[in-house]
């Protein structure tokens, strides 16, 4: 299969895929070079590019991809949810190169060190640029949602600077999620200026259960006719306030995508793609119970997989997160179907990478009113602060200590989102980094006590989200990270019995459920939830500390999976 | 038991209502102790009588995570043909994680063309709703499907 082929040929040259690099850091086997990651052979007249979670980072940041990534019941064990040494062996990735930095956490501090930043918007011009040049009149661009949360700029301009990227890019058609946090007004204004269509397929109205947002568009590429239907975060009403959004209803709507493809496939669609923010496992659900869809392009979990999987007669694609990756598939369709393709996931290596120039100026722009306060520097990390993965990373672990001492608490909760960059050791850091972790409409900083048996029934109810055996049945992001409290969890249990041993840790006694704690915590999906954002409460507490040296987490013991 | 498990409820909705629970939302999923399913049965009981029900001809569209637990929506239906000598005579929804396991029972007759309707129903935790079907023949059918009540949160 020339797919295969294309990927061996790929890792193979792992070092060669490493070409020259730009700041003579990269040792001579291993230089990237934009051709090199531009590299391959075309198949077909159609090229599908995808990107998907950029979660508003327009310059390049670090990305350290998850240690944990737990699957559970069916997938257990299977892409994604792979990492590190096994992600490496199951794609026959060399470790120490290029790719294995890409898509795994191995040896990451050194790798970071040596490849450098990754992603930036005008590096991701430059790339689309150039495979639309080479594959003029075949390609399509898509964006997977959340392109419009996780920056500051995008915070204030309420996503309006992202607006403006994603048509300089020249983006085709978008779904969502994160967008949906700016309330019901300010989406409807966003559809509008975006000038391509906003799908979501699966968004009815409350009162009448009418579709709120076009469902599917259709394009003309290498004279196919392509139908994109977009499938936006199918929880969105329950993993964030509803109340921003109270005439709109979500949900998964199987029945609903059946009847977008059959509809699709009646106007003449010769392809068939969903542009879903359903998350990896969720859509692999779906497309072995929906018939006809072609491609789906998964989002949500930013998972990043280097090769296109086939599920039954459906290329499911994973393109990470944070502008990364960009996802370039070729397709061969004739007759109605696809009968070949090759697929690469463009590791956006930003030292390797020209910024397109037009691209760059507008991101200059967008940030320029802001800049003084991004740049603020706060203090300085010895350790290295990333937050990816299932469980507690560090930065989860500083911003639960800034809770803890800042709002006098002796239990502190932070939610497991899967956005927000990494920090090298030995960095300042800036308030900008501050805001990639926080920056969203809801970050209220509550203070109120809450007893053991309370505690436990919220670290329940979030693990049966993540490790519940059936993908229909998760929603949200990553386990909730916790400061002062240690537990020990089996995600093989079911709900209500996969917590156990909680310690409360300012005594090293087991947590008493009668008892009562002051518990702060941010990010409530509760109306009217009054207290400071976080970002003053954690910039506070470095600016305090101003060095910042997290001793190793540990509170968190994890069987099973 | 019940009524313990209700005021353990109570405590902690009160202390969501103060705007502040980590995650925030409504009902709790963490106590799955399907109390009420014995209610569940003996209500089905007096329905049906000592009919075995049967897997199949009925549909119940439910989201799998429901987005308020107070206004959950429902679609029922049954393949029937609808004529005179063979037709759906009656949909009954039960709750079996409810205080009390009766929803709602909509009867049908030839005249009504399909055996269909959609509603809304409140939830009090994570639970299976079940559609229970009694056709023109005598015949039971009957489906479950499990619907979870979250506290949501930790948005991805």
């Amino acid at each position: 299969m020339v797919s295969r082929r294309d990927f061996l040929t790929l890792t193979a040259a792992a070092a060669a895929i490493l070409g020259p690099g730009r700041a003579g850091r990269l040792a001579a086997q291993d230089r990237l070079t934009e051709t090199e990651l531009l590299a391959f052979k075309p198949v077909g007249n159609v090229t599908i590019l995808h990107l998907t979670d950029l979660h508003a980072q327009l310059v390049p940041i670090w990305f350290r991809e998850p240690s944990t990534n737990i699957g559970v019941g069916e997938v257990r064990g299977l892409p994604p949810h792979l990492t590190g040494k096994d992600f490496l062996a199951h794609f026959g990735i060399a470790p120490g190169t290029a790719q294995a930095h890409a898509f795994t956490d191995q040896d990451f501090v050194e790798l970071a060190r040596r490849y450098g930043k990754v992603g930036g918007i005008d590096r991701i011009a430059t790339l689309v640029k150039a495979i639309r040049a080479e594959r003029d009149g075949r390609t399509l661009l898509l964006d997977g949602g959340d392109a419009m949360q996780g920056s500051w700029v995008t915070l204030q301009r309420k996503g309006a600077d992202m607006v403006a990227v994603l048509r300089a890019l020249g983006v085709e058609a978008m779904t969502a999620h994160w967008e949906f946090t700016y309330g019901a007004e300010r989406v409807k204004e966003i559809v509008e200026e975006l000038g391509f269509p906003f799908l979501g397929g699966n968004v009815l109205d409350t009162e009448w259960e009418e579709p709120v947002f076009e469902s599917t568009a259709f394009f003309e590429r290498g004279g196919v006719k392509i139908a994109v239907i977009g499938q936006a975060f199918p929880y969105t009403p329950v993993s964030n306030p509803r109340w921003m959004i109270p005439q709109w209803s979500f949900g998964i709507r199987e029945e609903r995508v059946a009847q977008h493809v059959e509809n699709a496939r009646a106007e003449g669609a010769e392809l068939v793609v969903l542009l879903s923010h359903n998350g990896f496992d969720v859509d692999r659900k779906l497309v072995s119970r929906v018939p006809g869809i072609d491609v789906v392009l998964t989002g949500h979990t930013h998972d990043a997989l280097p090769q296109a999987l086939l599920v039954g007669k459906t290329l499911v694609v994973g393109s990470g997160s944070n502008g990364k990756f960009l996802a370039r598939l070729d397709l061969d369709v004739r007759d109605g179907e696809v009968k070949d393709y090759a697929f690469k996931l463009i590791p956006v290596f930003a030292d390797a990478i020209r910024p397109d120039r037009e691209t760059a100026k507008l991101i200059d722009e967008l940030r320029a009113p802001f800049r003084a306060e991004l740049d603020r520097v706060l203090g300085h990390t010895n350790s290295l602060l990333y937050r990816r993965g299932n469980f507690q990373g560090s930065w989860d672990d500083l911003i639960c200590e800034a809770l803890l001492e800042q709002r006098d608490a002796e239990i502190a909760l932070s939610p497991g989102f899967r956005w927000g960059p990494t920090l090298l050791p030995d960095q300042p850091i800036r308030m900008e980094d501050v805001w990639a972790q926080t920056a969203m409409t809801y970050p209220q900083v509550y203070r109120i006590e809450m007893t053991g048996a309370q505690l436990k029934e919220v670290l329940e109810d979030v693990a049966d989200n993540i490790f519940n055996t059936d993908p229909y049945y998760q929603g949200g992001g990553d386990m909730v990270r916790v400061g002062g409290m240690g537990f020990t969890i089996d995600v093989d249990q079911p709900i209500g019995r996969r917590i156990s041993e909680m310690t409360f840790l300012k005594t090293g006694q087991p947590i008493d459920p009668a008892r009562r704690y002051v518990v702060a915590g941010w990010a409530s999906v509760n109306e009217g939830v009054e207290g400071p954002p976080v970002w003053e409460l954690v910039a506070r507490h470095i600016e305090a500390r101003k060095v910042i040296d997290l001793p190793k987490a540990g509170r968190v013991v994890v069987k099973g999976g | 038991m019940i009524r313990s498990s209700a005021a353990s409820r109570r405590t902690v909705i009160k202390a969501m209502g103060a705007g502040a629970l980590a995650m925030g939302g409504v009902g709790l999923a963490a106590a799955p102790a399907r109390a009420d399913l014995a209610k569940a049965q003996k209500l089905l009981k007096e329905l049906i009588g000592d009919k075995a029900p049967q897997e199949g001809k009925v549909r119940l569209e439910m989201p799998q995570i429901a987005e308020n637990g107070q206004t959950v929506p429902l679609t029922a239906a049954v393949d029937s043909p609808m004529t005179a000598d063979n037709y759906c005579k009656v949909i009954h929804i039960l709750a079996d994680g409810n205080p009390e396991a009766g929803v709602c029972s909509f009867k049908f007759t030839p005249s009504s063309g399909r055996a269909e309707f959609s509603t809304r129903m409140r939830l009090a935790q994570t639970q299976n709703v079940w559609a229970v079907a009694e056709m023109s023949d005598g015949s039971v059918w009957m489906t479950k499907t499990e619907v979870k009540v979250t506290i949501g949160g930790c948005g991805g």
